[in-house]
């Protein structure tokens, strides 16, 4: 859905030049996996309830992940307002099969979870909320194991908010 | 009034890039209004996105996502003029879909 | 009587090197003097681009954005699709409605009220006041049969958004007639933004002269040039869109200063000498700001 004034061409987004522009996540070939089953077929209940991240993870998947250098969790080092949270996760990993992301400090830790199927690209970007200062764990379920990527994000009271 | 979704389906190369920006106020639950009653939880719990009839993105959302939420995501094997269908359910059984031509 | 001048002389000191340091003291008119806007201009567009040498002048209009990187890359990122999006959407369609009475906004404005936004606020020599678009919007319902709409949000914010976004890009250029009551109006806004008010004692310039890019608490405080550009704007902060109406009134109150009622006359003396001195950078509304 585009939507143009006639007579104007001024571009939408102030900052990125060329809707043909596609800077897209850019890195290893999608090769076939095997068919695993997505981690949530149908809603995540339980996941969503649960309150630590090791327990959301657990819920969610079912094993323990290891920290990987191969999940890039791209976050701001201050969240500018704890309510929108740009946050995303690209990966080298290949046979991608679910990309999860995990506030711990949240009621909830469990925030987002895809499934990517195949042929589909193993990278998501969202905004999320944030309560607190605290990690946010991005986990990524490739070839049967789960991988992971944290980052601290520092939430503050909005100064002129107060 | 317009479909809650607006999406923008980008093809380049084999490769579309999508992204989508919702109308939904992703209302946690825990927030009380100014007369101290909770405001009761109120979000999108899942959102797909279709291309010949196959999911090529599947989203579970809890609270904590953003209000008027935002996701981008790229896949392969689609071609420019192809159809994008978007689809979402909240956790109280309201549901919008829109239907996107990849650009 | 020197043992008295010191304690009087370090809070008089403080006010002069503030007054200095805002560039103003060498325009501060003694009351014989004429106001001369086009040097005070200039003399605020050198302070703010002397202060941020490597800030680019089209940039002042991102506020907080052009000050910090890592805030930068989150405004970015919002950018690709803008939590704006809806209100202007809305705006738009609100725009075309017509009135009960058959006729439009369009009817009200010059080149049916597209791409005419850089030219608010005006000096309205008929009433002898200062016109803001909220106030021509409004102004305009009432000639037509319609309700007035509520200044601070909604409805107004929404055909502010579409307003402004017919005049993305072209630059701010307010026009100071030589007439004694508007240069007035202008005198009066230049006043209110450099006096101190409220339990914070902080004038608008304590934060966006002296201090931007530096942090109020937690946010990093925009520069006043250009500070209206973006206006009006989708705060995370109130999860929706707000205008320069709102955001006056807000600042007032969490400076803990008395708020004004919206589209007062010192809000708008204060619109008219804050977008007459950004004359040259481009509109950028509508915004996303913290």
């Amino acid at each position: 859905m585009s939507f143009s004034i006639e007579g104007f061409s001024a571009t939408r987004r102030l900052v990125l030049q060329g809707a043909g522009a596609v800077a897209l996540f850019g890195f290893g070939a999608l090769a076939a996996r095997p068919a695993l089953a997505a981690a949530n077929d149908t809603y995540p209940e339980a996941a969503f309830k649960q309150k630590a991240d090791k327990d959301a993870i657990q819920a969610l998947y079912g094993r323990t992940a290891d920290a990987s250098d191969k999940v890039k969790l791209d976050a701001p080092e201050i969240a500018e307002n704890g309510a929108v949270v740009p946050i995303s996760v690209t990966t080298t990993l290949e046979n991608v099969t679910s990309i999860s992301f995990f506030v711990s400090g949240n009621p909830n830790a469990l925030a987002a979870s895809y499934a990517i199927p195949e042929g589909t690209l193993p990278a998501v970007s969202n905004r999320l909320k944030m309560q607190q200062t605290s990690n946010v764990i991005a986990i990524v379920e490739a070839g049967g194991k789960l991988y992971s990527a944290t980052k601290e994000v520092k939430v503050t009271v909005g100064g002129c908010g107060g | 009034m317009a479909s809650t979704i607006r999406v923008r389906a980008i093809a380049n190369g084999d490769t579309t890039e999508v992204q989508a920006l919702i109308q939904h106020p992703m209302d946690s639950g825990f927030v009380k209004d100014a007369q101290g009653a909770v405001i009761p939880a109120h979000f999108i719990q899942q959102l797909t996105f279709e291309h010949n009839g196959k999911a090529v993105f599947t989203a579970d959302w809890g609270p904590a996502v953003a209000k008027d939420p935002y996701v981008k995501f790229g896949f392969k094997g689609a071609s420019k003029g192809d159809e994008l269908k978007v689809s979402w359910v909240d956790n109280k059984g309201a549901s919008d879909s829109t239907t996107a031509k990849i650009q | 009587m020197r043992f008295v001048l010191a304690p009087v002389l370090a809070p008089v000191l403080a006010l002069i090197s503030a007054a200095l340091a805002a560039g103003v003291i060498a325009q501060a008119a003694p009351a014989a003097d004429k106001p001369d806007p086009a040097a005070d201009a200039k003399a605020f567009r050198n302070y703010f681009v002397t202060k941020f040498p490597s800030v680019k002048l089209e940039d002042f209009v991102n506020g907080p954005y052009s000050m910090n990187e890592d805030m930068r890359k989150q405004w970015v990122e919002k950018e690709e699709f803008p939590p704006y999006d809806f209100a202007l959407d809305a705006g738009k369609e609100m725009f075309a409605k017509p009135f009960k009475n058959g006729k439009t906004y369009a009817d009200c404005f010059e080149n049916g009220g597209i791409g005419v936004r850089q030219n608010f606020p005006y000096f309205d020599a008929q009433k002898g006041e200062v016109v803001t678009l909220e106030l021509a919007i409004n102004r305009c319902r009432e000639a037509n049969g319609e309700a007035p709409l509520s200044y601070v949000k909604d409805d107004m914010a929404s055909l502010t958004a579409y307003m402004a976004y017919t005049s993305r890009g072209k630059p701010f250029d307010i026009k100071i007639p030589d007439d004694p009551r508007a240069l007035a109006a202008y005198e009066n806004g230049k006043r209110y933004f450099y006096t101190r008010r409220g339990q914070l004692n902080f004038s608008c310039a304590s934060c966006h002269v002296q201090s931007p890019g530096q942090r109020l608490r937690a946010e990093i405080l925009a520069p006043a040039l250009g500070i209206l550009n973006a206006m009006p704007i989708y705060r995370s902060e109130w999860a929706g869109m707000g205008t320069i109406s709102r955001r006056f009134i807000t600042c007032n109150s969490q400076t803990r200063a008395v708020p004004e009622e919206a589209q007062s006359e010192d809000y708008r003396d204060l619109e008219y000498y804050l977008s007459y001195v950004s004359n040259g950078l481009p509109i950028s509304g509508p915004g996303a700001r913290p």
